[in-house]
């Protein structure tokens, strides 16, 4: 009975540091984008507007399989996610944003129904390491990577969305058949496989592989960790899939009863201010999407980076054709 | 030799079994839900690809489970009957890798023997052996797991009845004889909960298995949830690791009914008699020292390596105050509320056999293989439908632990109920005490050390429990597994790592001071 005392005083304790799930007043976020990258543009948002905000983190497609659950119950008033996929797959529950919130981005960069909006864009592409190989030996196509002299050189996240969104990419652009082909001629070279970005960055500066296939802004965490690490980033030819341009994204759930506040955070995101966090603030360097502000010095421009012709809206309805078809070419069990 | 099936168990002891059972059952209605929508069951289930998943997952629990009795099982003994110097601290090191979350288990492995790790940078060789793939994923969650097989057979020598020794020693049988046919029958069903908790374990675990990059069935369900519009696949396969708990709960129970030994002598345990171990010292202290080395020094060392580079490159540091409070709040709720649970169950189970109360324990055990994951979605699904106020609360994430770290606390307190007689309570019913007085007086007191051991195993899962934190805890919740999660997910190693040390540093108190309260109960009145 002493036991249930304790714990009596123990929940009491807990429940008094201030942590209580209510449905009304602060506006609740759930952001599948990291914490360590975005928790400055939260505060920011709450100084300029006097809304609080509460926000809960997470794996962006854990957290839209969380919303799928909660159905019309779910909490959450917006989803900020890492990835196109991930917001696809809730569109059921997304309300339409007001034009002129949409128009601050290029229509590449948002769904075509309006029902979500890029807050900032990365690239595609190949990050090598500096003590391997010059610059110009690195290949300007995806398709070069097929070559038998990158025999166990190369490094691939394919459980990870973002592999998996260049492969969708490629189906898109290319067709299925030649990225099937692709896919089977790139494990002839014995790719090496990786949970995620991070670690193929980190393998490559170790030296463990000398080229790999990632999204452009790992290279600058990496290098927040190790300064000195002998890589570097090469953006592919215009046009080829591996230079994919894809974009975090916002959108305000249906459910929400509190969609002015929501649609007001959105604004902010793609305020002049907010987009400009990803050039002076942030450690990773990712593309402000809206128009007239610069990416960080050593990018190239947004306009010049020209992936596939692919509309990422349909991004996450082909998403599960490409999970067969990585899982066919033994990518994938 | 067990109470009589006659005899019918009081009421409020079945509905709250019951009750137990049924909320523990939760995840899999939800599966049911889930796989009954769609007609690609069967489908799946005839897919190759299913049935190679099952076999590396089986593969990989049957050498976990036998890497963490062959380890588990004799630092347990040498701990705790032998005059091997040092063994209380021998015995918290033991136990402390099970605080050590698997993924950051396999990062530390993968940081030190990996390609260009630690190791190939002292010795300067670049072709080490990989250990990625099934030994990287065996090692790293024998490291993660073993402590469980350790935790429960150390509790189970110290609750040993010395008579039975000592009987077998009065009738001329050696000391080696001795334990072959009297401990280790004794200590089968211990060792025999522990291999499950293992195995359990194994199937569950995702953080490992991805890092390895070795395919099981939790992966290909976390990879199935990723492929976002249809839930019904992970949900198939997530059957497919019930159905395997299935089977692992049937060897469990044939193990357990091979010996049953019960304490004869009087209630107040009596020390145990200690063995010399002559010129075995050497060697006794070379097998700790290896393990203790391999599954603690290693990790924590890996971790302050990389803490002291962040603070050589000057990285910001935040002390993770408030993070180390919710952890140690929310696991201490966990672990109470769940041996509180376990008790109606194991008591149903062991006191008042009947093919129900058995049924009832059994199928406790069910969601115990499935992934955090799941566990979490399927009390979203719940919760936010049907419990609205609770949902994301304190009470919801407690609650998500004992569903998922139940059996661990189950394990404890019967194990230890496996020891007692049930003649203690039969004499208490005789005095006229009811069964409800009995339970608190006489068989709640004489298992204690088996419920501290099932809270223990239970606290110090919760608090390196990573998925089903990160979905319901309430909004700004940290703790210091997701603030270890927040960090590695940047690549912050070196930020990553403090958290990493104070959720160690932290959780061994509470192992010493579990160890410290049983000495003072048996070695205090001997």
């Amino acid at each position: 009975m002493k036991l249930i005392g304790a714990l009596a005083v123990l929940a009491a304790a807990l429940a008094a540091t201030g942590c209580g799930g209510g449905s009304d007043g602060p506006l609740t976020i759930y952001s599948g984008r990291e914490e360590e990258l975005v928790a400055p543009l939260f505060e920011m948002f709450t100084e300029e507007t006097g809304i609080e905000v509460e926000v809960r983190y997470g794996d962006s497609a854990e957290l839209a399989a969380t919303i799928a659950e909660e159905g019309g119950n779910s909490p959450a008033d917006l989803f900020w996610a890492q990835d196109p996929g991930s917001l696809g797959s809730v569109e059921s529950q997304l309300v339409e944003l007001p034009e002129e919130i949409l128009d601050r981005v290029d229509t590449r960069f948002r769904d075509t129904e309006g029902r979500w909006v890029g807050t900032s864009g990365r690239s595609r592409v190949i990050v090598y390491n500096t003590d391997a190989l010059s610059e110009d030996e690195v290949p300007d196509s995806v398709f070069d990577l097929t070559d038998p002299k990158w025999k166990g050189r190369i490094g691939i996240a394919p459980t990870n969305a973002s592999f998996q969104a260049f492969v969708t990419a490629m189906r898109l652009a290319e067709g299925d058949e030649k990225t099937r082909q692709w896919l089977l001629d790139l494990k002839k070279n014995d790719p090496k496989e990786y949970e995620k970005n991070t670690p193929i960055v980190e393998a490559a500066a170790a030296g463990e592989i000398d080229v790999g296939l990632v999204n452009h802004y790992y290279l600058y965490l990496v290098k927040e960790e190790q300064p000195d690490a002998p890589i570097a980033n090469h953006f592919l030819a215009p046009g080829d899939p591996g230079a994919l341009v894809s974009v975090a994204g916002a959108a305000v759930l249906a459910s929400s009863d509190q969609e002015d506040d929501a649609e007001r955070f959105v604004e902010f995101l793609l305020s002049d201010e907010a987009q400009r966090f990803y050039v002076d603030e942030a450690e990773e360097a990712e593309y402000p999407l809206v128009e007239g502000i610069e990416p960080k010095e050593g990018l190239p421009p947004l306009e010049e980076l020209e992936g596939p012709d692919v509309d990422l809206t349909s991004f996450g309805a082909e998403h599960e054709a490409t999970i067969e078809l990585l899982r066919e070419t033994g990518y994938l069990t | 030799m067990s109470r009589g099936a006659g005899t019918r168990a009081p009421l409020p002891l079945v509905l709250a079994a019951g009750i137990v059972v049924g909320a523990l059952l939760l995840p899999l209605a939800y599966l049911v839900i889930r796989v009954a929508g769609s007609g690609r069951a069967l489908e799946i289930l005839g897919e190759s690809s299913t049935w190679r998943l099952v076999w590396n997952t089986v593969l990989l629990a049957i050498g976990v489970v036998t890497a963490s009795v062959l380890i588990g099982v004799p630092l347990a003994w040498l701990v705790t009957r032998t005059d091997l110097p040092a063994r209380r601290v021998w015995s918290a090191a033991g136990a402390l890798p099970l605080v050590i979350p698997s993924y950051v288990a396999a990062f530390c492995l993968l940081g030190f023997f990996g390609e260009r790790g630690l190791l190939s940078d002292a010795l300067g060789v670049e072709d080490l052996p990989q250990i990625k793939g099934y030994w990287g994923s065996l090692l790293a969650l024998t490291l993660a797991t073993y402590s469980y097989v350790f935790l429960l057979t150390q509790a189970a020598l110290r609750d040993l009845d010395p008579s039975l020794e000592e009987a077998a020693r009065g009738l001329g049988v050696s000391g080696r004889r001795a334990f072959a046919r009297v401990i280790a029958p004794a200590l089968r069903p211990a060792v025999g909960l522990g291999a499950l908790l293992v195995a359990l374990y194994t199937l569950s675990d995702f953080g490992v298995v991805s890092l390895m990059n070795y395919d099981t069935l939790t992966r290909a369900i976390y990879v199935q949830y990723k492929s976002l519009f249809d839930r019904a696949p992970a949900s198939v396969l997530a059957l497919v690791l019930v159905a395997l708990t299935a089977v692992a709960l049937v060897i469990e129970y044939r193990t357990r009914q091979r010996g049953r030994l019960y304490r004869t002598s009087p209630g107040v345990p009596r020390p145990q008699p200690t063995v010399l171990l002559g010129h075995w010292k050497a060697p006794a202290l070379a097998f700790c020292a290896a393990v203790v080395g391999l599954f603690l020094v290693l990790p924590a060392g890996v971790l302050s390596y990389w803490l002291a580079r962040g603070i050589a490159s000057e990285r910001e540091f935040e002390a993770p105050f408030s993070e180390a409070l919710h952890s140690l709040g929310a696991s201490g709720l966990a672990a109470g509320a769940a041996v509180l649970a376990a008790l109606p169950v194991a008591l149903l189970a062991l006191r008042y056999p009947s093919r129900t109360s058995r049924m009832l324990e059994r199928l406790s055990y069910a969601g115990n293989a499935l992934p955090g994951l799941v566990i979490a979605l399927s009390l979203v699904f719940f919760a936010a439908r049907y419990a609205s106020p609770v949902y994301q609360t304190l009470a919801l994430l407690v609650f998500a632990y004992v569903v998922r770290f139940f059996p661990q606390g189950l394990s404890g307190v019967e194990s230890a109920l496996e020891r007692v007689s049930p003649r203690y309570e039969e004499a208490s019913r005789g005095l006229g005490r009811g069964p409800m007085q009995t339970l608190a007086l006489v068989t709640v007191p004489l298992v204690r050390s088996g419920v501290l051991a099932g809270a223990a195993l239970v606290f110090l899962s919760a608090m390196k429990e990573l998925p089903a934190t990160l979905l319901l805890r309430p909004i700004g919740f940290d703790t210091l597994a997701t603030e270890i999660w927040k960090l590695t997910q940047v690549g912050a190693y070196s930020r990553a790592a403090l958290p990493a040390l104070v959720l160690i540093a932290v959780s061994a108190p509470v192992l010493y001071l579990i160890s410290s309260s049983h000495r003072f109960e048996s070695g205090g009145s001997g």
